[in-house]
């Protein structure tokens, strides 16, 4: 391995809760210096070692200690015990439109904010122009950043802590808040940035963001390191364990904040009729059948078809699909999703559904192998494996005769 | 141990780096304070200059014309003119007074930076002052040219002893404020009593009176038997105790008198201003560390 960029070692911090958050003379002197308060242990002995150049994830639930962690790791925050070594520069975005001052414009904000980072002013100077077509705000610039949007807010501040070319990058959710076009933008400058042997620390809700381009990552529960690894098998980890998903009546099993839920899957013939019999390549429509308790804004639906021994066949959701519902309303309802024809090899498989919030950092609800179908032999049944495809052999070289098709049967 | 020199050097370049940093970043947001008070007012910076000019044609008609204090006669520049005595009390009393509260509330008021990024944290309070001194630098190069209109230029042979005094001022001021900026953050009150107490500190300073004034009390009383031990209740001295008084009176001697402070004078300033910026960098090398947590 290489060597470690951050080596964070036997860190706690706990914060004071007070009873009666008071901060006036006439509280201290009452209490004559003994304040009521109790201890809130965030941290309690947080070791881990980041290697160089590599991209570490932050997992865990709301209030877990993620951000606290990361502050400490800035330097914002004093840990109570133990210590964390960072070699080189650090940039952290902690929070959307950290170090702007509203009054002032975008320009101006660039110069006060990369100082604060720790640029110096002929260093702003050169990058100026970089930083300010990288953020996308383009003519706002000189506007005051009050009237910016939030998202402009975090290209912008985003913008100025990857132009400080930091040795170590921390980055709390904060990049949510952009649209698709800028997340995109910022992927490609965390792998960039892992090319050029830089280090990146992320905390993200979104679970498939983080399995997809983190090296390793840690999980945090209660402000206790659970895990530390790879991060496919800690992202795996915190999605079993922390959705704590529960057994559902209809079998499968079923985890989410339940704003949403949906209640069964139906599973019926292309035509709408009984499914029994489905073959393969026959055509099937799937009938979610969901129960809203509130409003809901643009929900996401998912769904994916695996097979009994848990292996992922397939999946999509609305917004690949280019469907995503401006609302729901509160109330039960049913969404269907029609698939013209199932390439799949006979056998049991599971359909499991999913709803998420706009951004996909919110999951409403997860239900798990909800419903399953079994496809029975059709014409093409002489393989192994998962799907059908359409193959045809044949080109033999140097020619010979074919068995004809009567003696294979 | 050439390993041991290496980090050695290593670290003193790191710590180098960093107060380079700190001093970009000072200039910065002290930059940034300056460009933000004014902005979106359709007079933008003339208004620095009106306020004093009104409180001193304020001060003037109510103190000189009004109640007709005494007004002093410069020693050697023979000026006798009660708004300008008035206007260098006037003005350097906002300079010292808002430098202090702006210090003292910079923790607060910038607690958006603070609990996002890491940066020495004094560097809000000296900006701060920085930035009012800027300030009270273009007041003063007014008070000047009006004075050596009135007296004479020979102000101007005084003027380089503004700038040990005025270093000596910003230290008073930055100790000051080191130490009530944290103390504010876990004592909220004081924000509120220390406006108070700035107001009794106002007259005390001398700000629109001369000490003549409290010399004629101290004999008035005396004449009528107030005594402590037979001797004259020590009305000057106690009134000569607040260093600001000291500081006013320095600047007056300079601007006003064209004359140079006493070395009393300057020893007097000299302490409390190196031992008020000991203190509060002490306390706030102290308390600062868990500041965020508290705001
Ligand atoms: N200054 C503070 N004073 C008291 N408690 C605090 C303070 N800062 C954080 N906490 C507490 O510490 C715990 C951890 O907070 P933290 O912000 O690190 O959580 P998180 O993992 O980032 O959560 P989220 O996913 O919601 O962002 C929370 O319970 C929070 O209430
Ligand atoms: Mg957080």
């Amino acid at each position: 391995m290489t060597e470690p960029a951050i080596v964070v070692d036997g860190v706690s911090k706990s914060f004071r809760v007070y009873q009666e958050r008071n901060q006036s003379i006439k509280a201290a002197v009452l209490r004559r210096g003994r304040s009521r308060y109790t201890d809130f242990h965030a941290l309690q002995d947080v070791s881990f070692e980041i290697p160089k150049g590599s991209t570490f994830g932050l997992l865990g639930r709301n209030g877990s200690g993620k951000s606290t962690l990361l502050k400490v790791m800035a330097r914002i925050l004093n840990p109570d015990a133990g210590s964390i070594t960072m070699d080189g520069r650090v940039a952290a975005m902690l929070e959307v439109g950290s170090g702007f001052h509203p009054e002032l414009s975008g320009r101006e904000n660039v110069y006060l904010n990369g100082a604060i980072l720790g640029m110096r002013k002929d260093e702003i100077d050169a990058k100026f122009d970089r930083i300010v077509e990288f953020s996308g705000v383009g003519d706002f610039i000189d506007q005051p950043v009050k009237n910016y949007s939030s998202g402009m807010y975090v290209r912008l501040g985003f913008s100025v802590s990857i132009h400080v070319e930091p040795d170590i990058l921390l980055v709390d959710e904060v990049l949510a808040v952009g649209d698709m076009d800028f997340q995109e933008k910022c992927m490609e400058k965390f792998a960039q940035f892992r090319d050029q042997g830089r280090t990146v620390v992320v905390v993200s809700h979104g679970l498939e963001q983080m399995r997809s381009f983190c090296d390793q990552a840690a999980w945090l529960d209660h402000g206790v390191v659970q895990d530390v690894g790879p991060a496919r098998r800690i992202v795996d980890e915190y999605a079993d364990s922390s959705h704590a998903a529960k057994p559902v009546d209809g079998g499968g099993m079923r985890f989410g904040t339940g704003e949403i839920a949906v209640e069964r899957i139906e599973l019926l013939a292309r035509d709408g009729g009984d499914p029994d019999g489905l073959q393969t390549g026959d055509g099937m429509l799937m009938r979610a059948h969901y129960r809203a308790h509130e409003t809901i804004e643009r929900p996401v639906l998912g769904v994916s078809i695996g097979t009994r021994e848990g292996i992922h066949v397939w999946g999509t959701h609305g917004f690949d699909a280019g469907w995503v519902p401006e609302r729901i309303e509160p109330g039960t309802g049913t969404i269907d999703i029609r698939i013209d024809g199932l390439p799949l090899l006979p056998g049991m498989y599971d359909v499991s559904t999913v709803i998420q919030d706009f951004r996909r950092t919110v999951i409403y609800d997860s239900l798990q192998r909800g419903a399953s179908f079994t496809l029975q032999r059709g014409e093409r049944d002489n393989a192994g494996g998962i799907v059908a495809l359409d193959v045809a052999f044949g080109g033999l070289d140097p020619e010979q005769p074919i068995v004809p098709l009567s003696r294979l049967r | 141990m050439s390993g041991g020199v290496t980090t050695a050097r290593e670290r003193r370049a790191r710590r180098a780096e960093e107060r380079a940093t700190a001093f970009s970043l000072m200039r910065n947001l002290a930059l940034r304070e300056i460009r933000a008070e004014y902005k979106r007012t359709v007079l933008g910076r003339v208004w620095s200059l009106l306020n004093p000019v009104a409180q001193i044609a304020i001060f003037s008609l109510v103190f000189g014309l009004l109640l007709r204090l005494p007004v002093p006669t410069g020693t050697n520049s023979e000026i006798h003119f009660f708004p300008l005595w008035i206007g260098i009390g006037v003005i350097t009393w906002a300079y010292v007074s808002g430098s202090i509260s702006g210090g003292m509330s910079s923790l607060l008021a910038n607690q958006g930076l603070l609990t996002k990024v890491y940066f020495e944290r004094s560097v809000l309070v000296v900006s701060s002052i920085v930035a009012n001194t800027t300030t009270y630098l273009t007041e003063l190069v007014v008070l000047v040219l009006i004075t050596a209109l009135i007296g004479g230029p020979a102000v101007l042979l005084y003027v380089p002893l503004l700038v040990p005094l005025l270093a000596l001022t910003i230290a008073f001021v930055i100790g000051l404020s080191l130490m009530l900026s944290v103390a504010l953050v876990y004592f909220r009150d004081l924000q509120h009593l220390w406006a108070i107490f700035t107001q009794i500190w106002m007259y005390a300073s001398g700000v629109m009176f001369p000490v003549a004034l409290v010399q004629q009390a101290q004999d008035q009383l005396a004449s009528e038997g107030v005594l402590v031990d037979g001797q004259p209740l020590p009305l000057v001295t106690i009134f000569e105790l607040n260093p600001t008084e000291r500081i006013l009176a320095a600047f007056r001697n300079i601007i006003y008198d064209y004359a140079v402070p006493s070395l009393d004078t300057w020893l007097y300033i000299g302490v409390w201003a190196f031992g008020l910026l000991v203190i509060g960098t002490l306390v706030f090398r102290r308390f600062s560390r868990n500041v965020v947590e508290e705001l």
